[in-house]
């Protein structure tokens, strides 16, 4: 044991660590087109898009948790498809958690990129077409620098949010050790078992983490926001 | 249409919208400025960004033996090798004043030589600017940087919407002598758009009057100025520039004689050597006709000319007269009683007094 934690507390911080890692990553790759789209689109499907990534924002995790038992379980629509494909269900795996996690994080990693776009406005995209710059070079040397702080915000909420989550894990992923019991679980099962030590160490370390995480966020929102008025 | 060579752009393009439309045919001189003037809502903008590809209208938009718009074929803005000078600044915020031309000039259409970068800075004046970012810099610098920018990604076409409009009168006076050199040093075509008269008549060689989203007017400076339909609307404005040169300084009553085809005007004492070629403007509403020779007035300009045309300017009560002086138009602003006291009309010999000519 260290630093109060078991073995399998340790396993479960490893695993809430990769889930998270990578649904930022998958989330920052796929958003950056959506919240591009949703930036400058005046397309009249841009209501009901955003309406549906912000959905998690208000819904009990365990609707959404629901729903995707229920879609990707064997006799879901993408049950059958990954059945047929030969990949078994999702549900009660790490993969399924990872979906899950992506979609529910989706809204904290779109909006701050899709308000950084906006705020961008397209008068830099016009100036760097005009000076030769293609789609794609525009997009690597004036939109990722200019919405830097917006990319920013978006991972480090993404990460937060994913290692934060509770309700979904437990409905899509359940509770299976080194696969799907992430720290809220493992913390969870603590104070089901009245084991409140670990259970506070645990809760603890994810405080000083999210705390950390947030101190880091708006500090270098308050220095980028320093640099811009000079 | 027209016979066209390298740096001929040519236009005929058309959009409806809502509440606005444009229709303009247009072919535009291969080199020199043209000006888009016209106040707000003529379309002028809209039409330079058609031009520049960030808009599209129906119809053709060619570049010499290009074709950048015609049915269903659109040559992407960045492929059309042009540069743009926009109304506000519009300079990379995460780079430096260096950053920014670095930017243009590696993506210039040839490659920029390290004396083309110096003369471009050394001639506006930004060599004191590199090291600073765009929200260091006051509105006159980041305009000048910008035009930099846009000259040292060796564009075809520079393209400038209202490059000034977004400055206060005291910038505009520090900027437009910048501007005034890089017409005399650039070979290329250069798009203009504005509704300040000051640019217009500083600036322009071709000029195109803009009303809304109609081209009222197109053809030289000299030709569209002088023509009354089009400057009738500019009120008080209204004015006709003259190429002439500078003859003689008369030191004793500080006075510059200039020379123009058809005759000379003194103005107040100029420091331009004797034989430099100058604009003169002359305000319509500087212009006065008399029937007679009058030595007894206070106006040093009396030219023996001839009423070429009159029209009805902006107010009922008003009255533009066209008169010749030689080859040479010039406009006056009176009243229509005073015409009609007079008896103006076309061919008559009158005397124009000029109260006073600006050089520009």
């Amino acid at each position: 044991m260290e630093f109060g934690l078991s073995a399998a507390d340790w396993s479960a911080i490893w695993l809430t660590l990769r889930l998270a890692t990578l649904v930022t990553v998958i989330l920052l790759i796929i958003t950056t087109p959506l919240a591009w789209w949703l930036a400058r689109t005046s397309s009249r499907w841009k209501g009901p898009v955003s309406a549906v990534i912000s959905l998690p924002l208000v819904l009990p995790p365990s609707v959404l948790g629901f729903y995707l038992l229920i879609t990707m379980g064997p006799n879901g629509p993408v049950g059958q498809l990954t059945q047929s494909l030969g990949l078994g269900t999702l549900p009660f795996t790490f993969a399924g958690l990872v979906i899950a996690s992506v979609l529910y994080s989706m809204p904290f990693v779109v909006q701050p990129i899709q308000n950084a776009m906006e705020a961008m406005g397209s008068r830099p995209l016009e100036a760097a077409a005009t000076l030769g710059a293609s789609p794609l070079d525009t997009f690597f040397s004036v939109v990722l620098p200019l919405c830097r702080p917006g990319f920013i915000t978006a991972a480090v909420l993404g990460f937060t949010h994913t290692v934060g989550e509770f309700g979904v894990v437990l409905m899509m992923g359940g509770n299976i050790p080194g696969q799907t019991r992430v720290i809220s679980v493992q913390i969870y099962d603590h104070v089901e078992a009245l084991d409140f030590a670990h259970a506070h160490s645990l809760s603890l370390l994810m405080v000083i983490f999210s705390f950390a995480a947030l101190l880091l966020l708006y500090n270098s929102q308050r220095l980028a926001g320093m640099g811009k008025r000079g | 249409m027209t016979t066209l060579t390298t740096n001929t752009l040519s236009v005929d393009l058309n959009l409806q919208r809502r509440e606005f439309s444009l229709q303009a045919q247009l072919t535009f001189p291969e080199r020199g400025v043209s000006v888009l003037f016209g106040h707000s809502g003529s379309g002028k903008t809209t039409l330079l960004r058609c031009i520049a590809g960030l808009e599209r209208a129906s119809g053709e938009v060619r570049f010499g033996t290009e074709t950048w718009q015609t049915g269903q074929t659109f040559v992407p803005t960045w492929q059309r090798g042009i540069a743009c000078v926009f109304q506000e600044s519009s300079l990379f915020e995460h780079l430096s004043a260096q950053g920014n031309l670095d930017y243009a000039i590696k993506r210039a259409r040839t490659t920029v030589s390290p004396a083309e970068i110096h003369q471009v800075i050394e001639m506006l004046g930004i060599g004191h600017t590199l090291a600073r970012r765009p929200y260091q810099l006051s509105g006159g610098e980041r305009q000048r940087v910008a035009i930099a920018r846009a000259l040292l990604n060796k564009p075809r076409l520079l393209i400038m919407d209202e490059p000034l409009s977004s400055l206060d009168d005291k910038r505009k006076q520090e900027i437009l002598p910048y501007l005034e050199n890089l017409k005399e040093a650039l070979s290329l075509p250069v798009l203009y758009v504005t509704h300040s008269m000051q640019e217009v008549t500083r600036l322009a060689d071709y000029l195109v009057c803009l009303q809304d989203g109609r081209v009222r007017a197109s053809g030289t400076l000299q030709e569209t100025l002088s023509s009354m339909d089009d400057v009738a609307g500019l009120g008080t404005e209204a004015a006709v520039v003259i190429e002439g040169e500078v003859i003689s300084h008369d030191f004793q009553w500080h006075l510059t004689t200039l020379g123009f085809a058809g005759g000379e005007l003194r103005i107040r004492q100029h420091d331009r050597v004797i034989g430099t070629g100058v604009r003169i403007q002359v305000l319509a509403k500087d212009v006065s006709l008399a029937l007679s020779e009058y030595h007894d007035s206070s106006i040093v300009n009396l030219l023996p000319c001839q009423v070429d045309a009159i029209a009805a300017a902006d107010d009922p009560g008003i009255v533009l007269v066209r008169v010749l002086v030689g080859s040479t138009p010039l406009l006056s602003r009176m009243t229509h009683y005073s015409a009609s006291s007079l008896q103006l009309e076309p061919g008559k010999r009158v005397w124009a007094q000029v109260k006073s000519a600006a050089i520009l």
